[in-house]
């Protein structure tokens, strides 16, 4: 067998990941429960964000994929390479020029417009599960806003370091209601997170979808006297000079050194060649 | 009717057709007013293109349906049912209603979802004699600042919202145009 149908699902899967994905954006930050494929990579590689993805795409979108702020890492590129290969659509590096953006834990540099979509992989959708671990209690603390317990933890994360140390997978408050995990990208990228472009989080093997409608209101959790803080490494990109973008931190040598360099692969080399 | 038409009207392409319908119908629920183009159907009337199209793109074995008024004829069971394998059932168990507002109404009828679940509720696909953007004021998630859709009904619709995050969710359909309303949107009357 060498065709698959487009973009690799049956029809009828897409039909209810479809249905989900509607319900996930009437009531944005809510988990959609949803019935998960299989899919051709292990759990933890991005089924969740695939099977959305595939639910989403038409053969004149142009998708990127990226993977921590990389197009070229080995999730990113065979994400890439399995939607050429299934959906027959076009790929891109450029923010800019993509349609659909498939990510892995980063929001891009770039502001993103009207026009696109980003779909976001995500390990553990449910910002209260290392707090409480039995779903019907989560369930039912969501329903009635019963979200203490998550301040319990920012406050401890200051009465034993002195400031909110939790610096990635950030809780935030969508539209007033319900407390979201935004996936784990880094608390940094939080406030890009009311944009323009529609987002929508799949999560494969918890089976759940939710979204974010555009414009939509996002707040990162916080205590007055300790307000919600982006963070990033004190240094300027190594390769473009950039000072406002979120930076990895590579280790050079073992004598101790070390090079800071953006983590978003296009929105570095964008730089680099316009300087050039 | 004869059996020609009720074989005919489904997508052509059904995977290509289907995705292209689905962006369609999910920008209009990302952005509460805005009103898209979707087709790719071609129902039995009194259905428009819009509304068939939608039927066609979300609905199967899986999704319970209810037909309103003059859409519950014997030519649009037959079609849904050929194209879709959906089960017809009374409004109160319904995932998804079709019909013209008047012959959906009351509301109070629908499933508005349980509050651990509020997705499942209903989806109503309303069939409407115009889709403009004039008249309720919208605002809330997906509307960067106000947006307008001429309402069926704004005091009902504004008795859904107050329900968040229950609540039923709409699709308003005219000709092969398509706006939506979820039950997230803040609906105030100019003035």
């Amino acid at each position: 067998m060498s065709d698959y149908n487009f973009a690799y699902l049956d029809e009828q899967t897409k039909r209810m990941i479809r249905r989900a994905i509607l319900k996930g954006l009437a009531v944005p930050g809510y988990q959609v429960p949803f019935a998960s494929r299989e899919m051709p990579m292990p759990y933890g590689w991005g089924t969740g964000g695939v099977q959305v993805s595939a639910a989403t795409l038409t053969p004149e979108d142009r998708l990127k994929v990226i993977d921590q702020g990389a197009d070229d890492t080995t999730n990113a590129v065979s994400i890439r390479k399995f939607f050429e290969r299934t959906a027959g659509v076009a790929t891109t590096e450029a923010t800019q020029e993509a349609t659909v953006i498939q990510t892995r834990h980063r929001i891009p540099e770039a502001e993103l417009t009207e026009d696109q979509i980003l779909v976001y992989q995500v390990p553990i959708p449910e910002p209260l599960r290392f707090l409480e671990p039995r779903e019907t209690e989560t369930r039912k603390m969501h329903s009635l806003q019963e979200y203490g317990l998550m301040h319990v933890k920012l406050y401890e994360d200051i009465s034993q370091h002195g400031a909110i140390s939790t610096a990635y997978a950030y809780p935030v408050r969508v539209a007033d209601r319900y407390v979201m995990d935004p996936s784990p990208i880094p608390k940094f990228d939080n406030p890009k997170l009311e944009m323009a472009a529609v987002q929508l989080f799949g999560a494969g093997r918890e089976q759940r979808i939710y979204a974010v409608p555009p414009y939509t209101r996002v707040v990162s959790l916080d205590f007055e006297d300790y307000p919600f803080e982006a963070t990033k490494a004190d240094h300027a990109c190594d390769l473009c000079g950039a000072g406002d973008s979120y930076l990895d931190e590579v280790i050079m040598d073992d004598a101790g050194g070390r090079m800071f360099v953006c983590s978003d692969t296009d929105y570095c080399r964008t730089r680099r060649e316009a300087t050039a | 009717m004869d059996g020609s038409s009720l074989y005919a009207g489904g997508f052509r392409d059904a995977p290509v057709d289907a995705a292209h319908a689905f962006r369609a119908a999910m920008t209009a629920m990302a952005r509460p007013g805005d009103i898209r183009r979707i087709a790719g159907a071609a129902p039995p009337a009194p259905l428009s293109v819009a509304a068939g199209t939608l039927l066609l793109t979300l609905c199967d074995p899986e999704t319970r349906v209810h037909l309103g008024g003059e859409a519950d004829s014997d030519a649009v069971r037959q079609w849904l049912s050929f194209h879709t394998g959906a089960p017809l059932v009374d409004a109160a168990e319904a995932d998804f209603a079709l019909g013209s507002w008047a012959d959906l109404m009351p509301l109070s009828r629908y499933r508005i979802g349980t509050p651990e679940y509020p997705d499942r509720s209903a989806t109503l696909i309303v069939e409407c004699e115009t889709l403009e953007n004039s008249g309720a004021v919208l605002s809330g998630p997906g509307i960067r600042d106000t947006a307008c859709l001429l309402l069926p009904d704004v005091d009902a619709l504004q008795g859904n919202a107050i329900l968040y995050p229950l609540g039923c969710d709409f699709f308003f359909t005219c000709g092969d145009r398509v706006a939506a309303l979820p039950r997230s949107t803040t609906i105030r009357v100019e003035g």
